[in-house]
């Protein structure tokens, strides 16, 4: 059978789907940030919630996220976004609110929104991509940059008397009884990808149950700021970012 | 017994190059382009089209979602 | 008449936010304002109205709930003191970045830093020329009666959503803590979803419908060329609200030599030194600003045509005294005096202030 005779409209096993803009990304090659608003815009358009759905962008390189996904977008200070995602939350109920947000807005700058938000139980999406390090603004360290990990403000490595530990806070937050789902997730192959999509999915369903903070973290890639290719990052990803961040469900209630 | 087959198109213009598809591909259907686009990208294409089974992992994992994927099954 | 009551300014806010259908108030405690929230949190209008009710974990989470809220096209609102007003200021740069309505109120008190917990004016800079980065203005009521606190809150949100920015009640200590008799509003009903829909659908974060574009709440143009054509937008707003929204009161000015100009509590005192004075034969008359931004500057200007000299009254070490200046233009003499620190002049310490500072100076 020809190519061209497989290459027609009914035939259609994967394509972009609608929820996502025609814009190209500004964001780097082999970032994992495409992989995971491609997951999220999936999973808004299997569930039929488009319109529904209010998202709260952070500062960070994914700033920008409101012109990738097709859904209403706040842009949050940084830090801040589960602050907006609360009101948000709490004054339009019926809706479905997310925030998405880095490891330096979240688990630097904005540590006292996100653990307030969670403790409270806010039946709101988290959305945290973890790559350990601060991509916009150039490659320096993030709170979750492992020890001995070169930035250009640890140009030597992460020395813990100097900068202290890598912050593990999703493991903070799976102790706190607002949030009912916590999970740490990838994107790295496609099978990890279907496992992100599943937690997404269940995230998203569980605000509209009212069971409190769904918070889904992803572990995943900064080649520019790794100075790495991306496929040779996600090969550094496993090596060192899985260890001290290991993947899987810490919390399901 | 029923045979799959696949193809993929790729939108070369938003591709970026970044291979993580060519690493994604079970069959190593996919390269990337010697020929680059308008930004200067080595774009994916289907380098060995015979052996595509149209499984969508390089469309699960491509950042850019430039990636198409489609399947026939085929009655041998 | 509506309903008659005898209530503390703290109160009348968070009685008046209820009655004109705010839908949420995010609030952190700090004296001398917390009477917000208790008596919002004691009132339970949820059960009521459903307006929601919030203290958040920081005046920074606060503000940014606010910036959360206001993006829904929804009636916000958030209350705070000085050093809690200090902390908000990343939130109302934002929001007047993105152009959102919201109400603030500022029951200022002495400063610089944790300063004191007495009343004072000495958040005028900070209310009016900016506070937070970027140039942007905020628009300033200053209520000088606890009537005026409960009238604010629907003044303050008519202005925030008719110019599409927000809006600040500034006001002190002082006229917080004080009872006086205040007339309430009748309640007005929250908006639904189809109002704010209808009302303010080309911008609200409510859900990206089928038949619009989605809608963005953001301050962030990264292209130079736009962000400038952006400021020059707000500058332009900026100057119509300076031509249609400028209010003020004058007090006893028709024969007068010499002028207080005085706002919010200092207004209250000066209208007594106006009285002493005149009993001493000095014809002294009393402007009140009552929107500080817009300034009534065309009015100041046109009272230096008749006085001889200007005294602008403040709890401050003199701030507005720099936009009397500049509304009078060297034409006569313009004097400040002030108490600060917490500390509030007497009628008579501002009567020998003019007698110093202008009629002998």
């Amino acid at each position: 059978m020809d190519v061209k005779d497989i290459i027609k409209p009914e035939n259609i096993a994967y394509k972009k789907t609608d929820v996502l803009t025609d814009n190209i990304m500004h964001y780097c090659p082999g970032c994992t940030h495409g992989v995971i608003h491609k997951t999220i815009a999936e999973v808004i358009e299997e569930m039929d919630i488009q319109d529904k759905t209010i998202g709260v962008s952070p500062v960070g390189c994914s700033v920008l996220a409101y012109n990738y996904l097709d859904i209403d977008w706040q842009q949050a200070a940084h830090g801040r976004a589960p602050a907006l995602a609360t009101a948000a939350k709490r004054l339009m109920p019926e809706k479905y609110v997310f925030t998405y947000q880095g490891d330096g807005d979240l688990a630097s700058i904005g540590t006292a929104e996100i653990m307030h938000a969670c403790n409270r139980g806010e039946n709101i999406v988290v959305f945290f991509v973890n790559n350990a390090i601060y991509g916009m603004t150039g490659g320096q360290m993030a709170p979750t940059t492992l020890v001995g990990q070169k930035t250009s403000t640890s140009p030597y490595g992460r020395d813990v008397e100097l900068n202290g530990h890598p912050l593990r806070i999703t493991e903070l937050i799976a102790q706190l009884p607002g949030t009912s789902y916590v999970t740490r997730q990838s994107a790295e192959t496609p099978g990890a990808v279907r496992k992100l999509k599943k937690a997404v999915r269940k995230a998203f369903e569980n605000t509209a149950q009212r069971k409190g903070t769904s918070f889904v973290e992803i572990v995943g890639t900064c080649a520019s700021g790794w100075k790495l290719s991306p496929v040779k990052s996600n090969e550094w990803m496993k090596e060192n970012m899985f260890p001290y961040y290991p993947l899987g469900v810490m919390k399901d209630e | 017994m029923a045979k799959i087959k696949g193809a993929i198109t790729v939108d070369t213009e938003g591709c970026k190059g970044c291979g993580l598809c060519v690493v994604a591909c079970p069959t190593n259907v996919i390269g990337l382009a010697r020929e680059v686009n308008g930004k200067g990208y080595n774009y994916a294409y289907m380098e060995q089209a015979d052996k595509c089974i149209g499984c969508s992992s390089c469309g699960l994992v491509c950042p850019d979602s430039v990636i198409t994927v489609y399947k026939v099954k085929m009655n041998a | 008449m509506g309903e008659l009551r005898l209530m503390k300014g703290n109160e009348v806010i968070a009685e008046a936010a209820i009655r004109v259908g705010v839908d949420g108030y995010f609030g952190y405690p700090i004296t001398p304002q917390s009477e917000v929230l208790e008596t919002l949190m004691a009132r339970q209008p949820w059960e009521e109205t459903g307006m929601v009710v919030l203290q958040a974990e920081s005046e920074v989470a606060a503000i940014n709930m606010v910036y959360g809220g206001a993006s829904c096209g929804k009636k916000v609102m958030t209350s705070s003191s000085s050093p809690g007003m200090s902390l908000k200021m990343e939130g109302v740069t934002y929001l007047a970045g993105a152009e959102l309505p919201c109400l603030l109120v500022n029951v200022v008190r002495g400063g610089p830093g944790l300063g004191t917990i007495q009343p004072a004016q000495s958040d005028y800079f900070q209310a009016v020329k900016g506070g937070g980065h970027g140039d942007y203005k905020l628009i300033v009521l200053a209520p000088n009666s606890v009537q005026e606190m409960h009238d604010f809150v629907g003044l303050g949100f008519d202005l925030s959503f008719k110019y599409l920015n927000p809006a600040m009640i500034l006001t002190d200590g002082m006229i917080g803590q004080m009872m006086e008799k205040v007339e309430l509003a009748d309640f007005k009903p929250r908006w639904t979803e189809e109002e704010i829909v209808k009302m303010s659908g080309s911008w609200a974060t409510t859900g990206k419908t089928a038949d619009r574009d989605r809608n963005i709440s953001t301050s962030l143009e990264l292209q130079s060329e736009k962000q400038e054509v952006f400021n020059h937008k707000l500058q332009a707003k900026y100057e119509s609200i300076q031509e249609n929204e400028v209010r003020y009161e004058k007090f006893m000015c028709d024969d007068a030599e010499y002028l207080f100009v005085a706002y919010g509590s200092s207004s209250r005192i000066c209208q007594k030194a106006v009285e002493i004075a005149r009993e001493k034969g000095i014809k002294v008359g009393l402007l009140r600003p009552i929107t500080l931004f817009p300034f009534p500057n065309k009015q100041i200007n046109e009272m230096a045509d008749q006085v001889k000299g200007i005294l602008s009254v403040e709890m401050s070490a003199g701030q507005m005294v720099e936009d009397v200046k500049l509304a009078v233009n060297c034409r006569v003499p313009v004097e400040h005096y002030g108490r600060f620190g917490g500390m509030i002049p007497s009628p008579d310490e501002i009567v020998e202030a003019l007698e110093q500072k202008i009629i002998g100076g």
